[in-house]
């Protein structure tokens, strides 16, 4: 089980966490049909690191983008979204 | 020549009840080996990549149905060692969606006779796949299943409370439980099979036909002429091709990666683990409507136990025990006598997960490149049905009409095959 | 005199093994008081059933394998050399019929020639089904210990705990580490699976003792540290997390407290693991014999239990460490018949140990050892070349050490080869782990290959895997480590392979011609020995880890003994039954209060959303799927969400409660994909949208209120004209503020009364005193889907099961022309629109009730067009109704078809129509 630090809640059990979906895979709104259902539909899925959406649903409920290795999961970096990350 | 004066060598190593005697009496010492270990020739007319259940069904069958034996199957480990050795075996067709209980069951006929024209014990064992429902809105779901596959000449039955009691005496039937028990769909023809024999097996056929299984051999990258695909490179050289098939599970993102190809697929951990050893005490292969876990008990006797997938993407081929506690957990809230049993081993496979949950198998945008994957954490039971599609579109270039439905473009079109409704995430399914 | 041997003084403990009654010592392991009191045999093996004995003192044990414990607590395979005797402890062999010596099963044993490994490939062929008929039988003689069939009485904790360090192993490299980092003023947590602190030097004292353990766990605690015993480090995940397992009473005793075991998850700055090493036996013939025994758990017998395991002892070993066991055996007035020293050179150790008399034969093996079920009786062996054999009583053997690299290579870290030691160690640690002491250092051993025949040359003691399996396996192309590991099933056994790898693959790499490391290694997974379920389970384990939430109205409906029924995590009223009413009965009599005077029902666990803030409006046309910002100040109407792919997922009712002020409803079962889904939209795609979406689920709830005098009742209660139809007023009901929303589901002119969950009750008695008033009558689920099915609306699981596109349920006309709602770009994908796809459809029975769930087909043998989604009557007028998918549905009304129920044996032929019955053009609504 891994150890995410939250931006806003500092390190917690991953049990806390969900994941949600990869930054690759986030349909723009304006998007037009066949771009969204490309980005929907197909994924890098890399053997290393991507960066991945993650919430922090049984603690604050704040998503992140959280890098991290799909071998060694080990997390290179956390990335606070939302309203109160916009600059 | 060669290759003729070993594949008759090898037909008279035959294997029975006879020939094992006979070993009595000279030590054991008249075996040939299963499968030979080739160097790998310059060009074969089709290439397989990965030698799990899937590849080593189609080279079967290639060699088998189609004629075809200037085949390779190229294996970066040791053959069966993905998802195919490491799965809870599993095997059914009770699926509510037609083309996929259609291909399931087409599978499943191959499954009973499969040790007989395999000459090798593959051990499937039809104990009956039994789901449990545990509430009368699970009982119509399940009717429901069961009808579908009904209407399709498949067989299902739904039993009462009591006849579930009467076939799993250790399920707690309590009016009480957190998820009591109502009554359950049962497939006597599904089961289970020793998953390490289904590849050894394909793997020795395929082999006595000619194909070259080519282990310690991992594929990484394609050899191209204009867009074709006319070979793969590997870690033991260059190889030529006329066509190649991918056929490497949790791997599928990554090799088509190498091709320049995106998938709609996700790769993630799925766990198993086992129990120590005990005397008969799980009859059939138990599944739930309600609840993320499923239970059998091998032939050894461990019993056999399967959760949820890691629910995030990753390769690491290791569990964790979050997922674990909770698989065991519902397990026993619905057999309490397993909780003094201890958990001897766990292990994980890396599954590929495809975004309507079904696999797919077909044609690729790439010329001469063929994809078998997405079968997420159920593809073992598909492994003769999957063979013999697939060798089918290698061998013809066009899909077998039972995977026809399966094609790669289905999501962007939107013929997605969606058993379960929850739609393109992986994560959430 | 043969055989073990212990002063009978000091023990007062009572135990049981096979219904006998036996005493041993405090702090005796069973094997300890099983040898104490003179027994060599203890359990048969997996395959062969052959008789066996207590092999090791430790975890690593394959043979003495026992079921302790009575009823619901009986814990088969447990290892006699890990469990410590209590008082009363009643200890049973396993995997014997009719009784331990006399096992019929072990005439599989004279078979043993035609059964090599993976024999079951090659043989019972036929049909699936006769594969069963001697499967039944293989089953029956597999497995070892029963299962206890009878509820587990004992409950099992989880813990999480976090520290500095974590020290895994209380050896003396344990207890330093530990000591040093709590004198350093590191959170120290040291884990010993042993009852006792020490390890090595409980056997060895020799500069250090167990006063010295002792004095090290005081300084331990006093510096804050934390020590577990009777605790193992079972599992090492990412990021330093380990998983402990913690026995808090013996397998089979009983609790006081009633817990029997303990998870801890513990998050470590640092692990230090001291794990030591664990003995590896030799490769002779019948080295599997009851008397054969690991050298330092003889020395272990001797120096912790003071039991004497022989008389007369044969000592073989390739490595110094077995000298020890001369020392301690000669110490205990044992006789020592040969010292067998596989090296051909002598250590200065051996040379020694010579000098004193001791009977050492350098170039020395062990070849086979002689005996009966009860023990040995002999050794033969290979002194320079030349046969030789002694006879004994007792055979120690030591073949080297195998480092306790589990932990290590569970988080992740590589191993190097140890020439010297014949051995893996430690290499690159993936994870914040250090490898000290024996583990990382284990003594030098010399080189041997085993002179005897390979057959009954065990290295897999459990499962009866032998050299010759391993080179049958060879000859078979199962070359690869984990092919020859799979087809003999080395390693399989509940002692996960601890004692016999290393000789398989000494083996396979001698067959390859290659050296150890290049022929492979196989990798360790959590546990590092195995885990009661219960313990991995915990708290969980009754309610498989899913609580059930209460109904904030649950008294009120309690009260009234109605059916439940489980909905998400709730258990909601299907139906309040009078008398002797079935629930088809009351069903269709709440229903028909609904259709003629007036019904409530209680829908607190709809999911409810409140969006407020100046882009609320905006921020819903994104989530919903219709248009929102039309919406005039306290109105409402209905919406449906799409997912990404377009197609639909959920639906419900918005509702304008102020300029700026909005509140979504939507499905029970989806409400926490919808939350989620929200959550999204608003936290990451447009964060910058000024709005606020709260989940007000829980927070509100609900009561639905109708029929044709629902109105009447409402203007009673809020004193005031009760809404039109898809209005809403904020209002108060028995002096609670309450919304009341006009809005049906049923058909009828309705209402939903939302109040805060912790005033709800006074609001409920309030309307319910209305209601009968009325002459009307609570209603449960039951009928509201009948309601809901004559009417035509749908319901997410049933019609909206998420396979559907809005035109396929004829929502397509409430689309938001506007667009920028998720799924909108879905919706364009092609097959959308092609034929074949299956479509909303009302169904109407001709003969025959329509079976819910049931396949649509054409005739007998037809293959399924469709299905029933839900099945109902006419509330009023009775017939059977449903509603159904299609495949081209829309076109198909008139059509005759036939519901068939193949598993259940019902039919009923139906006819194809418009999916509403009842009321179509809304007039109901009307006041
Ligand atoms: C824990 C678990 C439980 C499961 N339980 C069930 C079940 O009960 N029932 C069921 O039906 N299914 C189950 N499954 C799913 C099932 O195991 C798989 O769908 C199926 O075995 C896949 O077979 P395969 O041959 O496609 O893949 P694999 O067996 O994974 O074979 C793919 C092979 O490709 C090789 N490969 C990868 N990359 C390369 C490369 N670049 N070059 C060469 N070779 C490469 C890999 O080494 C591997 O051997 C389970 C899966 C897991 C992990
Ligand atoms: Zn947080």
């Amino acid at each position: 089980m891994m150890q995410i630090t939250c931006p806003h809640c500092g390190p917690r059990a991953q049990s806390e966490f969900v994941y949600e979906r990869t930054v690759d895979s986030v349909v723009a709104l304006d998007a037009p049909s066949t771009q969204a259902m490309a980005t929907l539909f197909t994924r890098t899925n890399p053997r290393g690191p991507d960066d991945e959406i993650w919430r922090h649903t049984y603690g604050c409920r704040a998503w992140m983008v959280v890098t991290r290795h799909r071998v060694t999961h080990e997390i290179t970096a956390v990335r606070a979204v939302g309203p109160e990350a916009l600059p | 020549m060669a290759r003729k004066a070993w594949v008759d060598a090898h037909r008279m190593s035959r294997y029975s009840a006879l020939s094992l005697l006979r070993g009595a009496f000279n030590g054991q010492s008249h075996w040939k080996p299963a499968w030979r270990h080739p160097d790998p020739k310059p060009h074969y007319d089709i290439i397989i990549i990965g030698g799990g259940g899937h590849g080593l069904a189609t080279a079967y069958y290639l060699a088998k149905v189609h004629g075809l034996t200037n085949i390779a199957v190229l294996e970066k480990g040791w053959i069966g060692g993905g998802n195919t050795g490491r799965n809870t075996t599993i095997v059914r067709s009770n699926y509510r969606q037609e083309a996929l209980h259609n291909l399931f069951e087409f599978g499943l006929k191959l499954w009973h006779g499969l040790s007989d024209d395999l000459n090798y014990n593959v051990m499937f064992s039809p104990r009956g796949a039994l789901t449990l429902g545990h509430s009368d809105a699970d009982m119509v779901t399940l009717a429901q299943r069961g009808d579908a596959m009904r209407c399709d000449g498949i067989d299902a039955e739904l039993l009462t409370r009591d006849q579930v009691a009467k076939l799993e005496p250790l399920l707690d039937m309590s009016r009480t439980a957190r998820f009591p028990i109502e009554g359950g769909l049962i497939q006597r023809r599904g089961g289970s099979a020793r998953h390490d024999a289904v590849a050894w097996g394909y793997a020795r056929g395929a082999d006595s036909m000619g194909v070259d299984i080519i282990q310690k051999c991992e594929v990484t990258g394609f050899v191209r002429d204009g867009d074709a695909v006319v070979g793969v490179e590997t870690t033991r050289g260059r190889i030529g091709a006329g066509r190649v098939g991918i056929c490497v599970a949790g791997h599928s993102g990554h090799v088509a990666g190498l091709a320049g190809l995106k998938l709609p697929i996700e790769s993630q951990t799925l766990q198993a683990m086992v129990t120590e050893g005990v005397k008969p005490m799980i009859n059939t292969v138990i599944m739930t409507q309600a609840l993320h876990c499923y239970i059998s008990q091998s032939d050894k006797g461990g019993i056999v136990f399967g959760g949820d997938p890691d629910n995030w993407p990753s390769y690491a081929q290791r569990g964790h025990p979050m997922i674990m506690e909770n698989a065991v957990a519902q397990g026993l809230a619905l057999v309490p006598a397993l909780s003094r049993l201890r958990m001897l081993r766990t292990w994980s496979g890396v599954t590929d997960m495809s975004f309507d949950g079904s696999p797919i198998i077909g044609e690729t945008p790439v010329p001469n490149l063929y994809l078998n994957g997405g079968w997420c954490y159920g593809g073992f039971k598909a492994t003769p049905a999957s063979g013999w599609t697939y060798a089918h579109t290698l061998a013809t270039g066009k899909p077998h009409p039972l995977n026809a439905p399966f094609s790669l473009d289905r999501f962007e079109r939107g013929a997605t095959i969606d058993e379960t409704g929850s739609g393109p995430m992986p994560s959430s399914r | 005199m043969t055989g073990p041997t212990r002063a009978k003084d000091g023990a007062t403990i009572n135990f049981t093994f096979d219904g006998k009654a036996y005493r041993a010592r405090p702090g005796d392991t069973l094997a300890a008081a099983l040898l104490a009191n003179g027994i060599t045999l203890v359990g048969r093996s997996f395959k062969y059933h052959r008789p066996r004995g207590i092999m090791t003192a430790g975890v690593e044990e394959p043979n003495a394998l026992v079921t302790v414990g009575v009823g619901g607590r009986s814990e088969p395979n447990t290892r006699a050399t890990d469990v410590f005797v209590y008082e009363g402890m009643v200890a049973r062999s396993q995997n014997r019929w009719p009784n331990l010596r006399f096992d019929l099963g072990s005439v599989i044993g004279l078979f043993s020639a035609a059964l090599p490994a993976g024999f079951y490939y090659k043989t019972f062929f036929g049909s699936a089904k006769r594969w069963m008929i001697y499967e039944y039988f293989i089953r029956k003689a597999a497995g070892l210990g029963n299962a206890p069939t009878k509820a587990d009485p004992d409950r099992y904790s989880h813990r999480a705990a976090f520290c500095d360090v974590l020290v895994v192993g209380a050896g003396p490299a344990g207890l330093q580490a530990a000591a040093d980092a709590a004198d350093a003023g590191k959170r120290v947590i040291l884990v010993e699976q042993d009852a006792v602190l020490g390890a090595s030097l409980i056997r060895d004292p020799q500069d250090l003792d167990a006063a010295w353990a002792d004095a090290m766990a005081d300084r331990i605690r006093k510096a804050g540290g934390r020590i577990l015993t009777r605790t193992t480090a079972a599992g090492y995940w990412e990021h330093d997390l380990v998983t402990l397992t913690q026995l808090l009473v013996e397998p089979g005793q009983v609790p006081s407290n009633g817990l029997a075991q303990r998870l801890w998850r513990v998050r470590a700055g640092q692990v230090i693991l001291a794990t030591g090493s664990l003995e590896r036996p030799m490769a002779f013939a019948h080295n599997d014999r009851p008397g054969v025994m690991l050298s330092q758990a003889v020395r272990t017998y001797i120096r912790r239990f003071g039991v004497v395991p022989g008389q007369r002892v044969v000592i073989a070993t390739n490595n110094d460490d077995a000298y020890q066991t001369a020392a301690a055996l000669t110490a205990a007035g044992v006789e020592i018949v040969a010292l067998l020293d596989a090296r051909t050179t002598a250590s200065s150790v051996a040379e020694a140990a010579r000098a004193t008399g001791l009977p050492v034969f350098f170039n020395a093996l062990p070849k086979s050892a002689k005996g009966g079920r009860s023990g040995v009786t002999g050794l033969e062996g290979v002194v320079d070349g030349v046969p030789q054999s002694w006879s004994a009583d007792l055979i120690a053997v030591s073949g080297g050490f195998t480092p306790v690299v589990h932990l290590h290579q569970q988080a992740g870290g590589t191993l190097s080869w140890n020439e010297a030691a014949q051995a893996f160690v430690p290499d690159v640690a993936r994870q914040n782990v250090t490898t000290i002491g024996g583990a990382a250092n284990p003594i030098a051993v010399g080189v041997i290959r085993p002179v005897s025949k390979p057959k009954k040359s065990f290295i897999d003691f459990q499962n009866d895997v032998t050299l010759a399996d391993v080179d049958l396996a060879w000859a078979e192309g199962y070359r690869s480590v984990e092919h020859l590991k799979r087809y003999t099933t080395l390693g399989m056994a509940t002692d996960q392979g601890k004692l016999g790898n290393m000789a398989a693959l000494g083996r396979l790499a001698e067959q390859q011609g290659v050296s150890i490391p290049e022929a492979g290694l196989t990798t360790f997974r959590p546990p590092y020995t195995p885990v009661a379920m219960g313990t991995l389970a915990g708290p969980g384990a009754p309610h498989g880890g899913a609580h059930v939430r209460r109904l904030a109205l649950y008294d009120v409906h309690a009260a009234k003994n109605p059916i439940w029924q489980p909905l998400g995590y709730w258990f909601r009223p299907r139906a309040y039954p009078q008398g002797a009413e079935t629930l088809a009965q009351a069903a269709l009599r709440e229903a028909r209060a609904v259709r003629t005077g007036v019904g409530m029902t209680d829908v607190s666990t709809l999911a409810k959303f409140e969006v407020s803030g100046p882009d609320a409006a905006a921020f819903l046309e994104i989530i919903c799927a219709t248009s929102v910002a039309k919406l005039a100040v306290g109105r409402g109407r209905y919406t449906f969400m799409l997912r990404e792919d377009g197609l639909a997922f959920d639906d419900g009712t918005v509702w304008r409660l102020a300029e700026n002020r909005y509140l979504l409803t939507s499905s029970t079962g989806g409400a926490d994909r919808m939350a989620t889904h929200i959550s999204y939209v608003r936290q990451y795609l447009c964060p910058h949208l000024r709005v606020s979406a709260v989940n007000v689920q829980e927070h509100y709830a609900g009561i639905a209120i109708a029929g044709p005098k629902a109105k009447a009742v409402l203007d009673g209660l809020i004193q005031a004209e009760a809404p039109r139809h898809m209005s809403a007023i904020p209002a108060t009901i028995a002096g609670v503020a309450v919304q009341v929303l006009a809005a049906s589901y049923s058909g009828e002119r309705a209402f939903e009364v939302y109040v805060a969950a912790s005033e709800a009750a006074a609001v409920w008695q309030a309307c319910e005193a209305a209601v009968t008033a009325q002459g009307g009558c609570l209603y449960g689920l039951e009928a509201m889907e009948f309601l809901r099915i004559e009417k035509g609306h749908l319901v997410v699981g049933g019609e909206i099961d998420g396979r559907l596109s809005p035109y396929d349920l004829a929502l397509d006309k409430m689309l938001n022309k506007a667009g920028g709602f998720i799924g909108a770009a879905g919706l364009e994908r092609p097959a959308l629109h092609e034929k074949g796809r299956r479509q909303l459809v009302g169904l109407e029975a001709i003969k025959g009730d329509i079976p819910e769930g049931a396949m649509l087909i054409a005739g007998p043998g037809g293959t399924p067009q469709g299905h029933v989604s839900a099945a109902a009557f006419r509330v009023v007028e009775g017939g059977s109704i449903a509603l159904g998918q299609l495949i081209d549905g829309f076109d198909r009304h008139g059509e005759e078809l036939i519901a068939a129920s193949p598993t259940r044996g019902q039919e009923a032929r139906v006819r194809v129509v418009h999916p509403h019955f009842y009321d179509t053009a809304g007039d109901r609504y009307r006041d």
